[in-house]
């Protein structure tokens, strides 16, 4: 496509009667033979519409187009509760009583000896939220807004990552309760391992986002990617340390003289990012029952540079994810509007 | 002049499956690969729209009229080509179509006005003229499901108009609401196209691309037929694709052992010889080949004109003694000479009928024998062409005493005065 500068149009210039040029089996408009995108003759924008899907510049729009991703979180929230009595409790009711099922199952029924049991569920409980809610929302909401999706142009991925945003929105109130809990139990949180927080929840929230925009887009086409998400996800709950901890797994490896595979254990992103909530918010990483003299060890004896050293390396790993889903996003993308 | 969209060789091919395997399932079952027909909704298709321009695009259901629209504006990917488009722009493909129901018309407005591209800030700024524009001031804080369909269009145009994109692209939704809602949305639209805003119309609706275009396109099988002013893309649209009165004139004879015989019918008129077609208010004549087994005193001869919807538009009265005339045996040629056809576009198909005014079994009748064609190079809209002569008369002021001033005032739409049609 030639941009080259063309001799200018006189202002008036009629659009001529176009003859019927059968060139190359289409016909083109002539208009006068001069109009043309003549650079620097306007300061409009130029938006080129192919079939190419370029990272950069979906990274271009994403952010250009976040006070929609806001207001998309909004209405997804808002929807939420909207017709429920309880409105914004159950955002704190719902995990609340998943808590409470599992203290009754692993406290009172299973008899572990964690102390404050409760807290160390909460801790985990919350990144896992975080990634869960977001997925499965995720897994489904392109088609659930197929409406929008064949009738505007928007940055679809945006639909993906506000729920994220409302994973986000609820994690954030969940964190209030847990900061209470932690008062009246007077459990105090370890100070140097604060510094691990941030890139834990900057690593988990690109994580999600990576998962979240690549299932949005697979079950456009797969529609029992959906169902197969719930399995999935719920294996992947009982496989990361929140329910029991870190320690049991790594004693169990170490039992089967495998305890230097434990490398393995922490290749899900989602572990690093639940030990490191844990080992902060719980604050500390073992216990000593009660007229026993053995220590029982529940989370890795990692200081707080390790951690940051193994999120640094899970951060990098979900921004690479990220753009790589992008980009698989981009090019199912295309077809949107008419598989839906 | 600048280009406000470029269309460069856009080609988008939709797959039509035989069955559609969407589960895992059966995918695993057939390999993974699904039986399809490929279906080329768009095919090399150039346009250029220039800046400020209101162009039409004519077809068909199905002609992919509405596939290039989506694809210029940015919801559908072409399969190769490019569209480059100059500004900001909107899409209104469906009023109201980011619509959340269970919010109320306040948030909608802020959801639909970020679909559709406008920040926040701008968005606050033209609240209440949405709200105006809208005529929903007392139930913006409703819940949007509870809206009527007219109060969910409105919101919907409202919204998308005070977008004020560069490029606005509109399919097939300026008839909404009621008559003064519609009046509101045409005053936007011209408003839109004082404004110097480029404007896409996609419409199958003739009259809408009339008087509203400067060029239309018409588009059929995902092509371009042709880029020309409305009158000429309409007379196309009208002859060539919808086929209307194209006749069957195979028929032949009359009745066995009637004593009249109508055979060719054809259609003369002032354009002959340099189109195919009328312009509205020229001279037409039909001349029908009649023979005769027998001299009959008292034939009548009528004639009958019907529009593509076969409807009736014209038919002359049978005890019209101006109709009547002498068959000498053997037959002649009959003449039916208007001397102007005061109708607007279209194809009209022409029936000629004979008859003898005592005896009814001695007729014949071709039912919609030959057609003809009228195009309108105005902007004159409708089935006839009338030609009002407007005048002003001023008020009397009681003062001066009658002050009897006439003036013309423009020429009217629509005349079509031929020599200055021919561009």
């Amino acid at each position: 496509m030639s941009v080259g500068a063309v001799e200018p149009a006189p202002a008036d210039s009629v659009p001529a009667p176009t003859g019927k040029d059968k060139g190359r089996g289409g016909q083109t408009s002539t208009i006068g033979g001069s109009a043309r995108f003549v650079p620097g003759q306007s300061n409009r924008q130029i938006t080129v519409v192919n079939g190419k899907a370029q990272v950069r510049q979906r990274l271009k729009d994403l952010w250009r187009n976040r006070d929609l991703l806001v207001l998309l979180t909004r209405t997804q929230l808002k929807v939420k509760y909207k017709n429920s009595v309880l409105g914004y409790l159950w955002s704190m009711l719902n995990p609340a009583l998943v808590l409470a099922v599992y203290y009754v199952v692993f406290k009172v029924i299973a008899r572990n000896t964690i102390p404050s049991f409760a807290i160390f569920l909460f801790c985990g409980l919350l990144v896992w939220n975080l990634f869960n809610n977001s997925a499965m929302a995720a897994t489904g909401v392109v088609v659930a807004n197929a409406g929008i999706v064949k009738k505007v142009a928007f940055p679809r991925e945006l639909l993906a990552l506000s729920t994220v945003g409302v994973a986000l929105v609820l994690f954030a109130i969940q964190v209030v309760v847990l900061i209470l809990a932690l008062v009246v139990f007077g459990i105090t949180p370890s100070v140097p391992f604060l510094i691990t927080l941030p890139i834990a929840l900057l690593a988990l929230v690109v994580f999600t986002s990576a998962i979240s925009v690549f299932l949005s887009a697979v079950n456009v086409y797969l529609r029992d990617t959906q169902h197969l998400t719930e399995v999935l996800l719920m294996a992947w709950f009982w496989s990361i340390p929140v329910v029991y901890p870190y320690g049991q797994i790594a004693g169990a490896l170490s039992d089967h003289h495998l305890g230097s595979f434990k490398w393995v254990y922490l290749m899900d992103p989602v572990t690093p990012i639940a030990l490191a909530f844990q080992r902060t918010m719980y604050g500390r990483s073992q216990y000593t029952v009660k007229g026993a003299s053995t220590v029982t060890h529940m989370l890795p004896n990692w200081g707080p540079s390790t951690y940051c050293l193994i999120l640094g390396v899970v951060l990098v790993a979900s921004i690479i994810l990220f753009l790589l889903s992008l980009i698989v996003f981009g090019r199912l993308e295309g077809n949107f509007a008419e598989e839906l | 002049m600048a280009v406000a969209i470029e269309v460069s060789d856009i080609s988008k091919q939709f797959r039509l499956y035989n069955e559609r395997y969407t589960s895992l399932k059966e995918r695993v079952i057939h390999g993974g690969k699904m039986p399809f027909t490929p279906f080329w909704a768009l095919q090399d298709v150039n346009v250029e729209i220039n800046e400020g321009e209101t162009f039409g695009i004519l077809g068909r259901n199905g002609c992919g009229k509405s596939t290039l629209l989506k694809c210029i504006a940015g919801i559908l990917k072409p399969t190769s080509g490019e569209i480059r488009v100059r500004g900001s722009l909107a899409a209104m493909l469906e009023l109201g179509a980011g619509f959340q129901p269970e919010l109320s018309g306040r948030d909608n407005i802020f959801l639909n006005g970020s679909l559709l591209g406008l920040p926040r800030s701008e968005i606050e700024k033209r609240f209440d003229d949405i709200v105006a524009f809208a005529e929903l001031e007392q139930f913006i804080d409703n819940q949007v499901k509870y809206y009527s369909s007219g109060m969910y269009v409105r919101l919907g145009f409202a919204v998308a108009v005070n977008v004020e994109p560069d490029v606005l692209l509109v399919d097939e939704v300026l008839a909404v609401g009621d008559a003064a809602f519609q009046r509101k949305c045409l005053d936007h639209v011209r408003k839109f196209q004082q404004e110097g805003r480029t404007i896409v119309v996609v419409s199958h609706a003739t009259d809408t691309i009339r008087q509203n275009c400067e060029r239309a396109m018409v588009m059929n099988h995902g092509k371009v037929i042709t880029i020309d002013e409305p009158g000429e893309a309409i007379r196309v649209y009208l002859a060539d694709l919808l086929g209307v009165g194209t006749l069957d004139n195979s028929e032949t004879g009359g009745i066995e052992g009637n004593v009249f015989a109508i055979g060719t019918v054809q259609a003369e008129h002032g354009g002959m010889g340099t189109r195919s077609h009328l312009y509205p208010g020229e001279s037409l004549s039909i001349i029908a080949d009649l023979d005769s087994l027998a001299p009959v005193q008292n034939a009548i001869a009528t004639i009958a004109i019907h529009d593509e919807k076969n409807e009736l538009v014209f038919a002359s009265d049978p005890d019209d003694p101006g109709c009547q005339m002498e068959v000498p045996l053997g037959g002649g040629q009959i003449r039916f000479d208007f001397a102007e056809v005061p109708l607007l576009d279209g194809t009209y198909s022409v029936s000629v009928g004979i008859r003898s005014l005592t005896e009814t079994a001695i007729f014949d009748w071709k039912d919609q024998v030959t057609q003809f064609e009228v195009a309108n190079p105005g902007r004159a809209t409708g089935r006839v062409r009338l030609l009002p002569a407007v005048s002003f008369r001023r008020r009397s002021t009681g003062l001066t005493g009658e002050v009897p001033v006439v003036e013309r005032i423009g020429g009217i739409s629509g005349s079509p005065v031929a020599e200055t049609i021919t561009s």
